[in-house]
């Protein structure tokens, strides 16, 4: 399925500076696999050492929480949006 | 659905006794002839109490418009002093506060905003020991924090006293907005159950803020507040909104309550205010890494000295492109992500020294290079912000 990744603003710097890419995927899991494949640098910060998706990044089928539907194994349809939400903590922009 | 819950202490009508005077009423005129508002609502916002955490970006326009709309009572919580580097973005403030408390300047430009309203302030840092205290004679609290260890305290206890928090959080170009705790509604922890270790964090060389984000994001919060005291709409309950202004782009993901929630679900297991600091894996903002306090170090004043004697010291600047433009010291620019592909570019035989802007980059790249096989490699102690102070003011500081 062709979906589009969107990436966030602090993720940038470890993906090529690129703001979304399209690539194909059957879930979430293989999208964010094609994502990791692509740039190594990011796995460290989707994913724990015991390979589970970090608590403080969450990821969106469209508007929908992962968490809420099958996780990672999340069916992709052509056109969905996957976003990777981080938690961000800034106020005052020190 | 959520716009018809009840906040607690907060009147389903205006206090008919708490009336307008004229002036009031010519002040608060655009609100008054709009029907959403009107007079009931106006007495609503004179009767309200809200908490701003913060003074900075999100609580400049958020205390502004606030207090310009007449909510009755604001009480406003920081520690901070006016610096230069804050008016890029922290509108409360002018080129006179420089040094002044933060609270001070803030509470001067709201009286002077609005006569007519009450403004508490708390010139302490939000803890563990005081948030309860000072969180709960208000009816909502709006968190313009700028750190994680405050933001799950301002969650906990607003969760523990039934008090909707109207949070925002801002990143560059990014901005997030919601309002947790409401009743019935999900909690920060529901979103993010656990803060980033402190390693994965942006560094200094990605942060930074468009100075107009926090405007954006902090007056999406102020209305948020004022629908909350009005009763009127349809709250950011339960809805994430995502705000790029790159893209000039807003969206919305659905934000769940998390049954199994540590704080806000069925069987809580967090049920006092906890050491943030220690769940966030930190001591303070300004924690040293492990590679900042293990590395061979050369002070800045050792470091001319030695360039003044004439030593063969190469200087290695990792920090990005667009911070060589502020200030350098004519060092050579292999940006720390970069390191590891360009190290052929540096020769080992010599003796270098790394620095960045404060020296927790370059730390790591000493570190990273001594694991290659450099052996000669010094790390600048407190990096250029450090030069400057001992040795060349006329290098910026940023």
């Amino acid at each position: 399925m062709a979906v589009k990744v969107i990436i966030p603003t602090p993720l940038r710097p470890y993906a090529g500076k690129q703001e979304s890419v399209e690539m194909e995927a059957g879930n979430v899991r293989e999208a964010l696999k094609g994502l990791t494949t692509r740039f190594g640098e990011l796995k460290k910060h989707l994913y724990s050492d015991d390979g589970r998706l970090r608590s403080f990044v969450n990821v969106y089928v469209n508007d929908e929480d992962i968490r809420y539907l099958e996780k990672e194994e999340t069916q992709l349809r052509d056109g969905d949006i996957v976003s990777i939400v981080p938690s961000i903590a800034g106020g005052t922009g020190k | 659905m959520a716009s018809k819950i009840k906040i607690p202490n907060l009147p389903e009508t205006g206090n008919p006794s708490v009336a307008l005077s004229k002036e009031e009423i010519t002040r608060y005129s655009r609100h008054l002839i709009m029907p959403e508002v009107g007079m009931d609502g106006q007495l609503k916002l004179k009767q309200a109490k809200v908490l701003c955490i913060g003074t900075g970006g999100l609580g400049a326009p958020l205390g502004l418009y606030l207090a310009a709309a007449g909510v009755g009572r604001i009480g406003l919580v920081d520690f901070d002093k006016v610096d230069l580097s804050n008016l890029q973005r922290q509108i409360l403030f002018d080129t006179n506060d420089i040094g002044r408390p933060k609270i001070e300047a803030a509470t001067n430009r709201l009286r002077n905003l609005n006569p007519d309203i009450q403004i508490d302030n708390f010139e302490t840092r939000l803890t563990s020991e005081n948030a309860l205290d000072i969180l709960k004679d208000y009816d909502i609290v709006v968190d313009g924090t700028d750190n994680f260890p405050t933001r799950y305290l301002v969650n906990d206890a607003c969760v523990i006293l039934g008090k909707p928090n109207v949070y925002g959080s801002i990143f560059r170009f990014e901005g997030q907005i919601t309002i947790f705790g409401y009743p019935g509604g999900p909690c920060y922890r529901c979103l993010y159950p656990e803060p980033p270790p402190p390693g994965l964090v942006p560094s200094c060389a990605e942060g930074g803020v468009l100075g107009v984000l926090p405007g954006i994001v902090g007056a999406i919060q102020a209305a948020e507040t004022l629908k909350l005291i009005i009763g009127k709409g349809e709250p950011l309950v339960g809805r994430l909104l995502l705000f790029d202004a790159l893209a000039m782009r807003f969206r919305e993901l659905k934000l769940r309550k998390n049954p199994e929630c540590p704080v806000c679900g069925g069987h809580p297991t967090i049920t006092k205010l906890i050491d943030y600091e220690e769940f966030c894996g930190i001591r303070g903002e300004e924690s040293a890494s492990p590679a900042q306090t293990s590395v061979p170090e050369i002070s800045p004043r050792e470091l001319k000295t030695r360039l003044d004697r004439g030593d063969d010291l190469f200087i290695l600047d990792v920090r990005e492109p667009h911070e060589f433009q502020i200030c350098n010291l004519g060092g050579h620019l292999i940006p720390l992500g970069e390191l590891s592909r360009r190290v052929n570019e540096l020769d080992s035989s010599r003796e270098i020294v790394a620095h960045c802007r404060s020296g927790k980059r370059s730390a790591e790249a000493v570190e990273f290079l001594r694991s290659a096989g450099f052996r000669k490699v010094l790390n600048l102690k407190g990096g250029i912000l450090a030069w400057s102070d001992e040795v060349d003011a006329s290098v910026p500081k940023y």
